[in-house]
């Protein structure tokens, strides 16, 4: 790929990335920990590339691995912060059963 | 599928985590956020297995399905079993090192896609894919490792304090130096060797990087480690070309360092001195003589008695509560009050728990109201005005000592002012110390009462005695 055009893309992306946590209450800091942590898993993607790509045992094997270590650090991790923010339901129905 | 279209999607998943991102920082849109991410991951996935990357000698590439696609599939159904029910019926109270766990096998896939990427290149890799094969590797190892000892600190499988030996800093700087090296040698040799050598001393970096650091500082470490892993995921793009990996792991970077500096501004520790107080500390020993020191001790209806005659009660709830699974019977006490006309709010401190907002999703879980949740600054200034302060299972957040004691681990962290208010209540177990194992000299105020047990059975205690008065 042009060198130019990463260095554009990876620019641009550290700029949004600071931008859209600048300003987030520490409520969120660990749902927003675990949100971003499961993001990261996209790495399943490379990994299913580079299984496809490997030609020995060896390569096979280790790229099987990454597929299984990505695989739980992306749906668990999304499974996780769904969890976590189910928590932070509308109020209304907190108040309702607290007055149970 | 045409290169274009599969393009196209990357993007369009680049886009979702971006939304899924914003989404995240405010508690209204967080779940939507949430699940947005989780689309855009499940839609970048999908479409790998409908495109296959041309080899990069301009041979046309093999027709579908993927090489090796039933292992691939099976692979993710063994990711599926594993990841699903561990994120499924994790305790909340356990859900920090879950994280630091996640995070950790991210670490290791992006390491382990880096490896084989080399493995398959041989000598056709550019330096440029070399160097950054060489970054995801160190510091996939790294995060991978590192992961793992702070998953161990937090289940508690091993002690919480700093790991400090003599000479330590020296076999740190050493390692560091042989990591260097090696990747220098990676870079020039080009073989299979210096890499597993590579991977083997980043991984042993990893683990004394983040044995020194104590328990309070745990949190902090996670989070970097995790934007540490967004970068790596962002190096591993750049070798398999992939315009979807850069952007998502970037983001991850660059949120997460943000996040990092976030949370140590609220704990009050600088980045700095929390990542390489490694290199200064001294093994501490607790003074013996504490421990002797008189305490005043009271019973669940001495307590109910000062709750009786209060007029504004703060409760300040610690990591203590949510493992003794008190938050109901905080919130039972709490609207038991309220009946009585008493103002109560919940103190929250930014890092209560193990995590910053931990607790606040610990007392929703517990369907405490919203609006009685009162955060750091906004009570502080109360405090003078508060008759009685309730600390249940916290201990480091309230402690003066953040204050008065330069040098001491926790100095200048913010901490709840409960030694302002008229009379202070401990529920504690024992008087063991908190997590940052520091003495409390709050404990031994005259006005402090000590009310010893099990969190939840003290307050069902003193839940009865309240309603008997």
């Amino acid at each position: 790929m042009d060198a130019i055009a990463i260095i554009s893309i990876f620019t641009l992306a550290v700029f949004v990335g600071f931008e859209v946590v600048s300003k987030v209450s520490s409520t969120l800091h660990t749902p927003l920990m675990s949100g971003a942590n499961a993001i990261h898993g996209v790495i399943l993607v490379g990994a299913i590339i580079v299984a496809d790509h490997s030609e020995t045992n060896l390569e096979l094997g280790l790229s099987l691995a990454a597929i299984v270590l990505a695989t739980i650090n992306m749906v668990g991790g999304f499974v996780v912060t769904d969890r976590m923010l189910e928590m932070f339901k509308p109020k209304k129905n907190v108040n309702e059963k607290g007055g149970e | 599928m045409n290169s274009t279209l599969y393009s196209l999607i990357g993007l369009g998943a680049g886009v979702a985590f971006i939304l899924a991102l914003k989404g995240l920082s405010h508690p209204k849109t967080a779940r939507r956020g949430n699940l947005i991410g989780a689309f855009g991951a499940t839609v970048a996935t999908l479409s790998v297995f409908l495109y296959v990357t041309p080899p990069r000698d301009g041979s046309p590439a093999h027709s579908l399905p993927l090489n090796n696609f039933w292992w691939i599939i099976g692979a993710i159904l063994i990711g599926l079993i594993i990841g699903v029910p561990a994120a499924r019926k994790v305790e909340m109270t356990q859900m920090p090192q879950l994280v630091a766990l996640f995070n950790g096998v991210g670490g290791g896939a992006a390491a382990l896609v880096a490896i084989v990427e080399y493995l398959n290149l041989g000598a056709e890799a550019t330096t440029a894919e070399v160097i950054f094969t060489v970054f995801t590797v160190v510091v996939g190892c790294v995060s991978f490792s590192g992961s793992v000892i702070t998953f161990m600190k937090l289940q508690e499988l091993m002690t919480t304090r700093p790991v400090v030996f003599p000479g330590g800093r020296f076999v740190i700087a050493g390692t560091l130096a042989a990591v260097l090296g090696t990747s220098v040698w990676v870079v020039t040799a080009l073989g299979t060797t210096p890499l597993l050598v590579l991977a083997a001393l980043s991984l042993l970096f990893g683990v004394l990087f983040v044995l020194p650091v104590g328990g309070a500082d745990v949190p902090i470490v996670i989070s970097l480690l995790n934007a540490f892993t967004g970068l790596t995921v962002a190096a591993s793009g750049y070798v398999l070309s992939s315009t979807l990996l850069i952007i998502a792991g970037t983001l991850v970077g660059a949120s997460g360092t943000i996040l990092t500096r976030l949370m140590a501004e609220a704990m009050g520790r600088s980045l700095f001195g929390t990542l390489f107080g490694a290199f200064t500390a001294k093994p501490q020993e607790a003074s013996g003589s504490a421990e002797e020191r008189p305490v005043r001790s009271g019973s669940a209806d001495d307590v109910a008695i000062l709750l009786n005659y209060a007029r504004r009660v703060v409760i300040v709830p610690g990591f203590g509560l949510a493992v003794a699974q008190a938050q109901h019977t905080v919130r039972e006490l709490a609207d038991l009050m309220i009946s009585k006309g008493i103002d109560v709010a919940y103190g929250i401190h930014p890092v209560a728990g193990r995590m910053p907002g931990h607790m606040n999703v610990l007392l929703a879980e517990a369907n405490v109201p919203y609006d009685q949740l009162a955060e750091m600054d906004e009570v502080n200034p109360t405090f003078g005005q508060t008759d009685v302060a309730i600390v249940i299972g916290a201990n480091d957040v309230v402690n003066p000592a953040a204050q008065t004691t330069p040098g001491c681990p926790i100095y200048g962290m913010p901490i709840l002012e409960v030694n302002h208010a008229a009379n202070i209540i401990f529920l504690k177990r024992s008087m063991r110390p908190g997590f940052a194992g520091i003495e409390n000299e709050l404990l031994y105020d005259p006005k402090t009462m000590l009310l010893f047990g099990d969190a939840k059975a003290s307050l069902t205690k003193v839940v009865s005695a309240l309603k008997a008065l």
